[in-house]
């Protein structure tokens, strides 16, 4: 779950990683009094879970309260990349000597929290890490004894950081590796990480991403996923407790099983067809749960065909079919349905489905040629 | 022959008196595992009865396997209690874990899987539908009618996908030594290596069958192993070729981000050291068969 730079940076602040002074406005007016209480240059910042606000003209310096006004009133409704700007950060401008890039998250291969850091700040780590893996000192971290003063010493030299920031380096990085750990996070990055003309450090930007396992201990994080900035039918699709992802195509693609739904979706485009949703329906195959999952698919108009792909396992295909009659029998549904049914007692499934307007398939790539056929007909 | 489970695993079932433990005990024990305990806490004394079998539930994980001699627990507990459930194991002394619970915090796992490695015991999990040495013993929730006994290994991170080309395997006469869901988490007990080595020290496993999916780079630290060290044939699917970046497509491992991770580049990586990677599950048989002559 992504939250705001606000938002991240308000648990900073409560971990004592330094931030610059500052608050969050939703209007001009509020933007122009947090400026006049500051009583310095300030920097408007939209707050939108989307990258390169800076380029979309997202992020604005102000001399004095009035002109914040005004920057405020141009970046709050401003759109970037399909989002709208509800609020800005309104913080104090830094006193920048130099800027470095550090981040916390999941090494996967190696199975431990990494820390890295650059002297490069403002960067693309990732562009960095692919070109220039030199200029990234990489420190992973073992859980059991987490971050220690000598690793902020390691990694500040192997970054190759001025020598004034090794003494801050050090409180700040198991202050924010405290913040990670404490509040689930998947990822702790402060790019840039200022350090000051008088010898500070201070996280200017922080983004903070929290792991959806770990929602349900921490509460209060939970409730700041915001509805508005999801899709619609995802959010909705959440809100029912479905696995659903929306992608932009016209056929709507239901399975048990992530993997399985995948690769439907990867053999519906090897056929032509252009899958519109993600959707595993998971065990079972209550015909509760089956309307659920079909009505689901259907809130997206595009959706011309469905495709139902299902492996019976300890659930048995004629169970599965029965669900399925059973929910499409009180659906009023307008497009073809391509059911393929495989596994424990698909026989009795398949007969079943016979004499519906289900239409059945016998292979997944039959299934997935039968329904882009269908949808493709005038 | 097989690996990891056989007709000598003792199961201890943690969560037992839940709604699925209890449902895939009684699976289990038709499946002919011998169940020989069940941990819930507070449930301690209960037994449940099932197709002739008696399974006593005890308090502690420590306890039942001073009573029960248990060396294999199946973990069917919550995700708040799964770090818990796992660490209770290992600190009683049982050399075998399968996690099924889905939904385990990330950092809770990188703790488990740091003792884990000091431990000398093994986990399959979280996030995973279990293992099974078919005609032996079924640890998990796989449905054990689709398997038959044989010579071909599988490990996979899915779990319908995976029965899927089970079926397809059996309904084709190859029968499978071991079949092992990994899980489809980001930090998992065994790896695809974990497990590829496995299968490379069983006399009886002759090739193996490797189904992976968009994410992370297991496939590709697997590639690396086949090349160095793997001395039997694998055949090999991905799923997720066209999943955007930056989607999470169920499974909490399974997203492309940026340009890591994606299925082309394990696809690539697989080919490179010799793997044939099917287009389609449908192939895999084929590719099997033809695997096993050659």
């Amino acid at each position: 779950m992504k939250i705001h730079e606000y938002q991240a940076k308000q648990i900073l602040a409560k971990y004592k990683v330094p931030i610059p002074a500052g608050d969050v406005a939703s209007t001009p007016e509020e933007a122009e009094a947090i400026a006049a209480r500051l009583g310095k240059r300030v920097v408007i910042k939209a707050q939108v879970h989307v990258g390169g606000r800076g380029k979309a003209g997202g992020v604005k310096l102000a001399e004095t309260p009035g002109e914040a006004k005004v920057m405020a009133s141009q970046i709050l409704g401003m759109n970037i990349k399909g989002l709208t700007v509800e609020k800005v950060l309104v913080e104090e401008a830094a006193d920048i000597a130099e800027e470095y890039y550090l981040g916390i998250t999941v090494d996967r291969a190696a199975r431990r929290n990494v820390v890295m850091v650059s002297a490069a700040g403002g960067i693309d780590i990732e562009e960095v890490a692919a070109t220039a893996p030199e200029k990234i000192a990489k420190l992973h971290l073992d859980p059991a004894i987490g971050m220690m003063d000598f690793h902020t010493r390691i990694l500040a030299e192997e970054a190759g950081l001025n020598p004034a920031a090794l003494r801050p380096a050090s409180g700040f990085l198991k202050a924010l590796y405290k913040a990670y750990v404490d509040v689930d996070a998947s990822l702790a990055e402060i790019n840039p990480l200022v350090l000051t003309k008088d010898g500070k450090l201070i996280a200017t930007d922080a983004k903070i991403n929290i792991d959806d396992n770990a929602l349900f201990r921490q509460k209060e994080l939970a409730e700041l996923r915001e509805q508005q900035e999801e899709d619609p039918i995802e959010a909705e699709a959440h809100r029912r407790g479905l696995t659903y992802v929306r992608l932009d195509g016209d056929i709507g693609i239901l399975g048990n099983g992530a993997g399985l739904v995948m690769t439907t979706l990867d053999v519906v485009q090897r056929e032509g067809g252009k899958p519109a949703n993600f959707l595993d329906v998971g065990g079972g195959a209550k015909a509760e749960q089956v309307t659920n999952a079909l009505d689901t698919v259907l809130l997206d108009k595009n959706v011309k065909g469905v495709l139902f792909n299902i492996f019976g396992g300890i659930t048995r295909c004629d169970e599965v079919a029965k669900g399925i009659l059973e929910a499409t029998a009180t659906m009023n549904i307008q497009v073809p349905i391509v059911i393929r049914l495989t596994g424990t007692r698909e026989k009795e499934g398949q007969e079943l489905l016979r004499g519906s307007n289900l239409i059945p398939a016998a292979s997944m790539q039959e299934a997935a040629r039968k329904i882009v056929d269908l949808v493709e007909a005038p | 022959m097989s690996i990891l489970v056989n007709k000598s695993t003792r199961l201890l079932v943690q969560g037992i008196t839940g709604r699925e433990g209890e449902f895939h005990t009684r699976q289990m024990i038709e499946y002919g595992t011998n169940v020989v305990a069940g941990v819930t806490p507070g449930k301690g004394g209960q037994v449940i009865e099932h197709d002739g079998a008696q399974v006593p539930v005890f308090d502690t994980v420590k306890e039942a396997v001073q009573e029960t001699q248990a060396n294999c627990a199946a973990v069917f507990v919550p995700p708040p209690f799964g770090c818990d459930a796992v660490f209770e194991a290992l600190d009683a002394g049982v050399t075998g874990i399968v996690c099924i619970t889905e939904g385990i915090p990330t950092q809770d796992m990188l703790r488990v899987y740091r003792f884990l490695k000091e431990s000398n015991g093994w986990m399959i999990g979280p996030n995973c539908p279990g293992l099974i040495s078919p005609g032996q013993c079924k640890v998990g929730i796989l449905p054990g009618n689709i398997f038959i006994p044989g010579n071909v290994g599988l490990v996979s991170r899915s779990g319908t996908l995976t029965y899927e080309i089970v079926n397809e395997l059996t309904l084709a006469g190859l029968g499978q030594s071991t079949c092992v869901g990994i899980g489809g988490d980001p930090i998992i007990g065994s790896s695809f290596v974990d497990v590829l080595c496995w299968f490379n020290d069983d006399p009886e496993t002759k090739a193996v069958v490797m189904i992976g999916e968009i994410g992370g780079n297991d496939e590709e630290v697997a590639a690396q192993f086949i090349k160095e060290k793997m001395t039997k044939p694998v055949v090999s699917f991905i799923a997720g070729k066209t999943a955007p970046p930056g989607k999470r497509m169920g499974h909490a491992g399974a997203i492309v981000s940026g340009t890591s991770g994606t299925a082309q580049a394990k696809i690539e990586a697989l080919q490179a050291v010799g793997v044939s990677v099917a287009e389609l599950p449908s192939e895999v048989p084929a590719l099997v068969e033809q695997a096993l002559v050659s």
